[in-house]
């Protein structure tokens, strides 16, 4: 079954090489403007594979995730200047009580959201997200449009990004793992199930309401602690950065980009895209171009890989690698059973399975 | 109706209308337990309704659905589900984008915390052998790691049967597990399910193809407009010249209009 996968060694080496990469980056592009497009790109990877656990898991595309961004964005801020801390590490230990933060607040927003069937939740989900951005532009203590600026963090300038880099590899990589888990897990399986058809999930004993809110805070807290540690890497937060409208779609895009529902494409996704966007934007220095860019490639990525790229290509290679006829996976389901040997039953009668039925 | 048998499964007085079609009319079954009991009756004569009825996916407006004594009306198809009532439906609802044996695990009823379930691995060994030995038994074993999507028509009535059985229900309703699938392959299916039956589980079956009932039931109810008006045993529902009126005499619609 598909809980124990032949290519389990090469995964494992690849996900070795993976990590390796991530620790290894930045000691060896130490370049300032690299590290920083490094340190987004890390951070998105997180986002999204987070964002992913939840939309691409259940099939509940959720625009209000920059909710929790910004709540995360706004905890540390706050803390922080309220505390006077004056920058350095201790900065990073309130990154989890952003994480918990965010987590507490997708409590309320979830059971009320979730209430509602896919299209609707959509839709619930970006008037949330105004009234969060709405409320961080009117609160007396988020400081309105002003907006709120951190101690700086105090690191030496050379390799002043190194701290927020790892911080949000460890992000990264806590994430990844939880969502492992959650894909080859009972949950992970109850959630696909409600992706496919939720009321008959329901009836077939998923408990499908709190199946659901258990997704949808376990992803928002991710997205809150990288939220946090982005506020402290650039040091002012406003409400429209920190709840931005483009957030969500952008995170979308990446999950669809790389494979919506799988594990790797989501890191793959966010790599590529917001390399791409940083280094748009810093090398043409037009702060907006890579929004019609997304808009192209949203649009192809719908039209010619609706499965995303990662699993496209690997379909291609299964498809270069196996003989015709020996891939049932991915063939039509008569072609499939033919030639396929008849399986004897357990029982007393023999059960034919070659003629399609 | 046997005597000697206390009803297992029982619907009394049902009433269930949409607009002005009286779907369930005060209608009434009775199911032994052990037994394969069939429902036919022509389109629109409310079996589908009935199934929904008892499995709680549609509320009744009047009338009691009892369970081994116990009164289910009004409960929700997971709870119904729960206490031992599996069924399919005449349009499949499988897990199309799962694979064929993940689809079997939806059902696997296993009492933990959700931060386990969150943690531990779908599918203990045990119920990893038990959905291969169904798996096997259904013949779909072989596409135990296709999307279940990738199945035929056929198939996928199989899968709905076969990730049922994985919570061991003890009354199976089966809507139309027949239609639409070869000819050839009925006969294996009424196999299975007379073999299931001879482990004990007990069968309510809708179906359209009159041999394929009239040689797996123990008895067969006959509904039309929303009640059943005659329950007997194959042989006798095959000679009864109201079920051939039922089926050929007066058309719903006709009705509809002569019904003030």
């Amino acid at each position: 079954m598909s809980l124990v996968n032949p290519t389990k060694s090469t995964k494992r080496i690849g996900l070795l090489l993976a990590v390796i990469v991530l620790v290894a980056f930045p000691l060896i592009f130490n370049n300032p403007t690299v590290t920083t497009i490094a340190t987004y790109c890390v951070m998105y990877m997180a986002i999204a594979t987070a964002w992913n656990s939840f939309s691409g898991f259940t099939g509940y595309v959720s625009l209000g995730h920059a909710i929790f961004f910004g709540t995360g964005a706004y905890t540390l801020s706050l803390i922080s200047t309220g505390l006077n801390m004056s920058g350095g590490f201790p900065v990073f230990a309130l990154v989890p009580v952003a994480g918990i933060a965010a987590g507490a607040l997708a409590i309320p927003i979830g059971f009320v959201a979730l209430r509602t069937k896919r299209h609707t939740f959509v839709v619930i989900t970006i008037a949330a997200f105004f009234i969060f951005q709405l409320l961080a532009e009117n609160l007396g203590f988020t400081k309105g449009s002003e907006g709120v600026t951190l101690a700086p963090g105090g690191f030496a300038a050379s390799d002043y990004n190194n701290p927020f880099y790892y911080a949000s590899a460890v992000i990264l990589i806590l994430t990844v793992f939880l969502v492992w888990h959650i894909k080859r897990s009972r949950f992970g399986l109850q959630l696909f199930a409600i992706r496919d058809e939720e009321s008959r999930a329901r009836s077939l004993g998923v408990k499908v309401d709190r199946v659901k809110l258990v997704s949808f805070v376990l992803s928002a807290i991710p997205v809150g602690m990288i939220g946090a540690i982005w506020a402290y890497f650039i040091g002012q937060i406003y409400p429209q950065f920190a709840f931005a409208a483009s957030f969500d779609v952008t995170v979308a895009l990446m999950c669809f980009f790389g494979g919506l529902g799988t594990l790797a494409g989501p890191v793959f996704g966010a790599l590529v895209l917001e390399a791409l966007q940083r280094y748009l934007v810093l090398s043409l220095t037009i702060q907006n171009l890579y929004l019609i860019i997304y808009g192209l490639l949203f649009l192809a990525v719908i039209v010619l890989l609706p499965e995303g790229v990662l699993p496209s290509i690997k379909k291609q290679i299964s498809k270069r690698l196996l003989p015709t006829g020996a891939d049932v996976s991915f063939n039509s389901p008569d072609s499939a059973t033919s030639g396929i040997p008849q399986a004897s039953a357990a029982n007393k009668e023999p059960v034919k399975e070659g003629k399609a039925l | 109706m046997t005597a000697e048998t206390d009803a297992f499964l029982e619907v009394k007085n049902a009433t269930r209308s949409y607009g002005g079609v009286k779907a369930l009319d005060n209608c009434s079954i009775k199911i032994s337990e052990g037994k394969i009991t069939g429902l036919i009756g022509p389109n629109g004569s409310g079996k589908t309704t009935l199934f929904n009825a008892i499995t709680g996916y549609e509320s009744i407006e009047g009338g009691d659905v009892y369970f081994r004594g116990q009164s289910i009306t009004g409960k929700t198809p997971e709870q119904i589900f729960a206490l031992g009532i599996g069924r399919t439906f005449q349009l499949t609802k499988i897990f199309a984008r799962m694979t064929v044996m993940e689809n079997m695990f939806i059902a696997t009823q296993r009492k933990e915390g959700w931060l386990r379930s969150v943690i531990r691995p779908a599918g203990s060994s045990e119920e990893l052998d038990r959905a291969v030995e169904i798996l096997k038994f259904v013949g779909l074993l072989k596409l135990a790691e296709s999307p279940a999507g990738s199945l035929s028509y056929g198939q996928r009535k199989l899968l709905e049967l076969a990730y049922i059985l994985i919570a061991d229900p003890t009354l199976l309703l089966l809507d139309e597990p027949a239609g639409g699938v070869n000819l050839s392959l009925i006969k294996e299916l009424g196999d299975h399910i007379r073999y299931l039956n001879s482990l004990g589980k007990t069968f309510l079956i809708v179906e359209h193809n009159m041999d394929f009932v009239l040689t797996l039931c123990h008895e067969v109810n006959v509904m039309s407009s929303g009640s059943v008006f005659m329950t007997g045993k194959p042989e006798q529902v095959r000679s009864d010249p109201r079920v051939l009126d039922a089926y050929l005499g007066i058309d719903d619609f006709e009705e509809e209009i002569v019904v003030p």
